[in-house]
């Protein structure tokens, strides 16, 4: 998955400097969102989050849908990338309003009377409402990318390092595993039997272990549970611009409770 | 710096009757180079493994001493570095630099003396990309020397190697060797490096050391090894490829597998090895062209191509042995694992002592050793009777006896009439027994 | 018991999140797409999706391990693309929470079936509540339908996130895979 999603990666060079300086945070998306720090955008899009999850209101709901289509160019996430990974929450979205056309409670008030069915406000509220909170996770993961956000993790929340650095080194053999994955379905049919989930997934967790258990080697040769401090190779600044993301999640939040009792 | 003592020194893991290790003795003085050999199931990563302190103490029972520089080698860490054998799971680091940057960052080397080093390192292996390089998109090659460089980045002063070309192809061994050769030079280091097949390692070394008890299962040049090519004249065409497009690579192949007749596929990592031998075995659908069998060997279903075929049927015409034996178990025992395809007891016995596994009749398959993995994977194959068998890198990480084990079993099943497809970069699996040759290429 | 996490218990506690997170990865998309026409199933396999918050715990039987996994699971999934972004951490929280509960009240020192099923049955109940009380993803339903969500999720967590992660164990212990781990040492000597 890191080379589906590596693209550029900014960072300056060494280039005969007295001091030589690592990488700046990498460019995920290549856009400004993406070079914004972790920490920022989890926060802003966790703020825009719970506001959201007070109100059922449709057009509270459709503001924040609305701002952050809006704001998508600056994101630098092109629409397609949206597409393929929210289609899902659309369909589900729809499934959402069917469901509670036909079976769901029946207080809320009718907003609408279409071939023989009452639309009430609870439905498309539920609907759009799982649109606007799913958003903002959408675009703040597709701009994060998980070396940054590990680094952000312990610099400005205390994340134990090894924890962080743990995990991440686990995720990079997420392609390997997927691979596995494919050859163990095909050894199956191989074998002359079909491939039942469960033991497929017996023996990808087996080779995940196995992995796991080497890769956890290799970081103990090289130091990784030594006691006593650790440094981080790459900066991990937290400016301006990173704090008006922050703003910018504070002040949308701050709009849908305003929106909220404006239509109660 | 680096010089090591072994003291009668043994290591027994938690949960095992035997011990890997026991009653050990060796001496390495500072800056020698020495190659360690032994049979599989010697002891060699344990060794080495001990003499980077990774033996945990409450991992297993220890006798005698291991000493690095006068000292036990669970404190004498912060001077030796190991390079392992699967260059894909010893990388933690997205980018190239950051994974170098990985073990400074863990002793603390503040951050401004960090990137020097970093590119120090890089260069020392003769690293052909920049910091930024994402570390996927490597080959098993560059890999190897980006683990180097990371070992070499903190300067140690015993430098460990566990079979690091094992994973990779000869071009890809080659340059690891030739980085190597490169890092020592300019590092004051005592080298221990655990490879199977000696020739080219070496050039690297001082001096080799054979342990366990048998010596014979060692590679060394100028071993006899079994020339068994077909005496016989091949039987009619199997299986055909025809015009099969290997997608990757674009190149398109035209083969016919014959019976009686073992056909060696060979070229570089990435040239589609592994692909071919899915296609063959009628695991994966073409991308272009076919692959279609013969009356002779598919009856009526000759008609349709292997990949359409029931699973069932496929296993009894065309057996396939994935280069990770571990992938295709799917029982609790071995006898199970052999049963699986609808075997008789009586075959199921005959099988389990042609391929010396009787013993082992009730284990479970995870907890055999690499050689018998693989003999047992063969078997599985076996089990359903097939007249093709497609083989993906079949002597990968053998010792010499089980070598000759393999190729002999190989080498009779071919006479029995079957086709062998042998996908490898072994070149003596190819001298030994290989009629045919198929070179793919990047 | 040695409370410290060794550097491979990070590591495979993070792999088998990791290898989960994988497969939910290809299976989530498409069934919560259909969200809302397959509630009741849904319910019935919930179990499948807490797996992870008590085989971690099963495995390495450290403190932290059901919210550890649960946590590394929910960030991948994130970072992978699931339609759900924020709201996978915080569902993470709590289902590994719910694990971690059921064995954390016996000290850590029991990891048999009863305490798996029990924090496979405290997973699923913070699930059913945040599905139905937090999160906006169900429908709006009637109280009859609720508890019958409810109930659904919590057995079915019980049965296959609770004695299915129990089986699972074992029978990776069997395989000799888990020989750095005290859950692997249960297994006769070799």
């Amino acid at each position: 998955m890191s080379a589906r999603e590596s693209g550029v990666v900014s960072g300056p060079e060494s280039g005969g400097e007295a001091v030589v300086s690592g990488p700046q945070r990498s460019a995920a998306a290549g856009g400004w969102l993406a070079r914004r720090d972790a920490t920022a955008k989890l926060l802003a899009a966790f703020l825009v989050t719970a506001a959201l999850m007070t109100s059922l209101e449709p057009v509270v709901a459709l503001t924040v849908i609305g701002a952050l289509l809006a704001a998508l160019p600056l994101t630098g996430i092109a629409p397609a990338v949206l597409w393929r990974r929210g289609w899902p929450l659309l369909a589900s979205a729809a499934g959402v309003f069917a469901f509670a056309v036909l079976f769901g409670e029946r207080h809320s008030p009718v907003l609408a009377h279409v071939a023989g069915l009452d639309i009430r406000r609870d439905a498309v509220g539920y609907a759009l409402r799982l649109l606007a909170v799913a958003l903002p996770g959408i675009v703040v993961f597709a701009t994060i990318d998980p070396t940054d956000l590990a680094d952000s993790l312990v610099a400005h929340l205390r994340v134990s390092p090894r924890f962080a650095i743990g995990a991440l080194a686990a995720l990079r053999l997420a392609p390997l595993l997927a691979e596995e994955y494919r050859l163990i379905r095909l050894a199956r049919r191989a074998r002359g039997t079909r491939a039942g989930p469960f033991s497929t997934l017996f023996g990808l967790l087996v080779a995940a272990i196995r992995r796991g258990i080497r890769l956890a080697t290799a970081m103990e040769a090289r130091g990784f549970d030594r006691a006593g401090p650790r440094t981080i190779a790459r900066e991990t600044r937290f400016g301006w611009p990173d704090g008006l993301v922050v703003v910018a999640g504070v002040a949308i939040a701050i709009t849908v409770i305003v929106l909220k009792f404006a239509y109660a | 710096m680096g010089s090591v003592e072994f003291r009668g020194f043994g290591w027994r893991h938690a949960g095992r009757k035997a011990w890997a290790v026991r009653g050990f003795d060796l001496r390495i003085e500072h800056g020698e180079r020495v190659l360690l050999q032994g049979a599989s199931g010697a002891g060699k990563s344990t060794l080495l493994a001990a003499l980077a302190g990774l033996l945990a103490e409450d991992s297993g029972e220890q006798e005698g001493e291991v000493l690095v520089d006068g000292r036990p080698a669970r404190e004498a860490r912060a001077g030796t570095a190991m390079v392992f054998q699967d260059p894909q799971t010893q990388l933690v680091m997205r980018r190239a630099g950051d994974d170098v940057a990985f073990g400074l960052e863990n002793r603390g080397v503040p951050r401004a003396e960090i990137w020097p080093a970093v590119d120090a390192a890089l260069a020392a292996v003769g690293f052909p990309y920049g910091r930024d390089r994402d570390t996927a998109a490597l080959s098993g090659g560059e890999q190897q020397r980006l683990a180097i460089a990371g070992a070499i980045a903190l300067r140690p002063g015993l430098l460990l190697l566990d079979e690091p070309t094992a994973n990779l192809d000869p071009e890809g061994a080659r340059l690891v060797r030739t980085a190597v050769a490169k890092a020592l030079l300019d590092l004051d280091a005592t080298m221990v490096l655990v490879e199977h097949r000696v020739e080219e390692a070496l050039a690297l070394v001082d001096r080799a050391v054979v342990i366990g008890e048998h010596p014979d299962a060692v590679w060394a040049p100028g071993a006899a090894l079994p020339a068994r090519k077909a005496a016989a004249a091949p039987g009619g065409p199997l299986l055909r490829a025809q015009g099969l497009v290997l997608p990757h690579t674009g190149a398109v192949v035209d083969e016919e597998v014959l019976a009686g007749q073992a056909l060696a596929v060979e070229g570089p990592n990435g040239a589609g090895k592994t692909t071919l031998a899915l296609l063959l075995g009628g695991l994966t659908r073409p991308a272009g062209g076919r692959v279609a069998a013969t009356a002779e060997l598919a009856g009526r279903d000759a008609a349709r191509p292997p990949h359409r075929w029931r699973a069932a049927r496929l296993a009894g015409r065309i057996g396939s042995v994935f280069q990770n034996p571990e992938h295709q178990f799917v029982t609790g025992t071995v006898r199970e694992e052999l049963a699986l395809g609808g075997a008789s007891p009586a075959a199921v016995d005959e099988l389990l002592a042609r391929l010396y596994l009787d013993k082992l009749a009730l284990a479970n398959p995870f907890t055999l050793s690499g050689g018998e993995q693989r003999r047992l994977s063969v078997a599985t194959a076996l089990a359903a009777a097939p007249r093709v068998l497609v083989l993906d890198e079949p002597t990968f990480g053998q010792d010499l006896r089980t070598w000759r084990e393999l190729v002999t079993l190989l080498a009779d099943l071919r006479d029995e009439g079957r086709a062998l497809v042998l996908v490898t970069h072994d070149p003596q699996l190819v001298d030994s027994i290989g009629d045919r040759r198929l070179e793919l290429t990047r | 018991m040695q409370t410290r996490w060794r550097t491979v218990d990070i590591v495979v506690a993070a792999v088998i999140a990791v290898a989960f997170a994988a497969v939910f990865y290809a299976w989530n998309n498409l069934w919560e797409a259909l969200n809302g026409f397959a509630l009741p199933w849904r319910a019935a396999i919930y179990g499948v999706w807490l797996i992870p918050a008590v085989l971690g715990p099963l495995v390495v039987r450290k403190p932290g391990a059901g919210l550890f996994v649960e946590l590394v699971a929910a960030v991948i999934s994130a970072v992978m693309g699931s339609a759900w972004g924020l709201s996978v951490l915080v569902s993470g929280l709590v289902q590994g929470m719910g694990g971690e509960f059921g064995f954390a009240a016996t000290g850590y020192r029991r990891f048999g079936l009863v305490n798996a099923v029990i924090g496979g049955a405290l997973a699923g109940t913070g699930a059913a509540l945040m599905d139905l009380g937090v999160l906006p993803y169900l429908p709006p339903m009637t109280t009859g339908q609720r508890w019958t969500y409810a109930i659904l999720v919590i057995v079915s967590s019980a049965v296959i996130a609770g004695a299915g992660s129990w089986a699972l164990q074992r029978a990776l212990s069997r395989t000799g895979v888990l020989d750095r781990f005290p859950s692997g040492r249960e297994r006769v000597a070799v």
